[in-house]
């Protein structure tokens, strides 16, 4: 196996106190190794970019990180905890309270309002309707939406779209958000509205940010970055 | 026998042909002092003041070049001294722009720049000279090296640029220097891929 960045080490630590710990995952699809000993941290308030060329495993790191696919080797440690050895139902409820998730598309309900939307992790955990679509409001003012909370999604341009997105991702107050690609389908401008936007909630809150990107232009909105090759990670920081 | 220098260096001849393209913007100091003039009439000092606050990432103007500048203008009838002033140190003469010097630079900002077929790629002769000198690795640590600095700077401009403090003409800026970073780092790993797919590519022959 080639090493693509020699110079760069694949034991990669955070300046901060790791909130978020991948040590030697693996990950098959079928014939396809997409990961073969990853390891990686995220700090406390640290925002890590994840790049690398399509198919490098980059998402499928991201998913095992958060607790959504199990790795057939290694360990995801989470508040001291190995997230990839608790049961279902452990790993469903840290993704509801303590994790929070954003994809390309930010994946309304079509039929909610944007606060609904916003409201609808708080619900699922059992919070009453009035003080959840409450908080669910605070958040989208958080994003600069706060305009949109009645339209529907059909409604909103893909940026508006995926700021309502950001703020549902962050309605339960995670410590640690997963971003994959969430400007993948925006023009530059609302990338940059977006990107922004998560960026300042994320360090006013201290949260965390797993930021999965083919993009520069997005990494830089990073404190670090992590190169996913081949399925093995690399320091992209001299 | 081709070597890996070999491919790689008609690879990046052929990059640069044709990917590498970039605007070159001719700007004058005459042509920016008469934007500024447009504004208000100033003397020199001002002018310098004016130009360092609204470019701060521009190379800050010599008061030489200024008056140099501010002369040439009015031998073309481009500005005009319209009075002088005097504050506690000398007396300072206060130019105004012209009729003409309004034509001169509407004619300059309708002008397109043409853009130029080639650029200089000092990342491709380091790299190429490393394959020459030494091997894959060594080309190799040098572009990561020089990756990570690229991104290391776009964060910087990446900052200035989401801040709300900073004026439209830092934002500007910024997003210029940005996409050119951007342009670099595409290049530096595709420079990168290559190296890979180059060695294995002899390694299979």
């Amino acid at each position: 196996m080639i090493d693509a960045h020699p110079a760069a080490p694949t034991i990669i630590e955070p300046k901060r106190s790791p909130v978020l710990t991948a040590r030697s995952l693996s990950f098959a699809y079928e014939n396809n190794q997409a990961l073969q000993g990853a390891t990686m941290s995220i700090g406390q308030g640290e925002i890590v970019a994840v790049t690398g060329p399509s198919g490098s495993g980059k998402s499928t790191l991201m998913l095992c990180a958060a607790g959504l696919l199990r790795p057939t080797a290694g360990q995801v440690i989470y508040n001291g905890q190995v997230v990839n050895e608790m049961s279902e139902a452990k790993r469903s409820k840290l993704r509801r309270t303590e994790f929070g998730v954003l994809f390309q598309f930010g994946q309304l309900v079509p039929e909610l309002t944007a606060v609904e939307n916003v409201a609808l992790p708080l619900l699922l955990s059992g919070a009453k309707r009035k003080p959840a679509l409450l908080v669910a409001g605070n958040w989208l003012e958080r994003f600069d939406v706060a305009a949109l909370a009645d339209a529907r999604p059909t409604d909103m341009s893909g940026g508006q779209g995926q700021r309502v997105a950001a703020a549902r991702s962050m309605v339960t107050e995670p410590t640690v958000l997963f971003a994959d690609e969430p400007t993948g389908a925006l023009d530059a401008l609302s990338s940059e509205q977006v990107m922004t936007q998560i960026a300042r909630v994320a360090r006013d809150t201290g949260t965390s940010v797993m930021l999965i990107t083919h993009s520069a232009q997005i990494a830089a909105y990073g404190d670090r970055e992590i190169i996913v090759r081949d399925g093995m990670t690399y320091s992209g920081d001299a | 026998m081709i070597t890996l220098h070999d491919c790689f260096t008609s690879q990046i001849a052929v990059f640069d042909l044709l990917f590498t393209q970039c605007i070159v913007t001719f700007v004058t100091t005459g042509h920016v002092l008469m934007g500024l003039l447009l504004q208000s009439e100033r003397h020199g000092y001002d002018l310098k003041a004016e130009h360092d606050h609204r470019f701060p990432t521009a190379r800050p103007l010599a008061f030489g070049q200024i008056y140099a500048a501010l002369k040439r203008l009015q031998k073309n009838g481009f500005v005009e001294a319209v009075g002088t002033e005097k504050a506690d140190g000398p007396e300072r003469t206060i130019y105004g722009i012209t009729d003409a010097g309004r034509a001169e630079l509407n004619a300059w900002l309708d002008k397109i720049d043409h853009p130029i077929e080639t650029v200089a790629n000092p990342f491709a002769v380091k790299a190429t000279i490393a394959l020459l000198v030494a091997d894959r690795d060594v080309a190799s640590r040098y572009l990561s090296r020089q990756r990570a600095a690229h991104l290391d700077a776009m964060r910087t401009f990446t900052r200035i640029k989401t801040d709300p403090q900073r004026s439209f003409s830092d934002v500007l800026s910024a997003d210029y220097a940005i996409a050119h970073l951007d342009a670099d780092l595409r290049w530096l790993d595709t420079a990168l891929e290559r190296l890979l797919t180059l060695e294995q590519e002899l390694q299979n022959d």
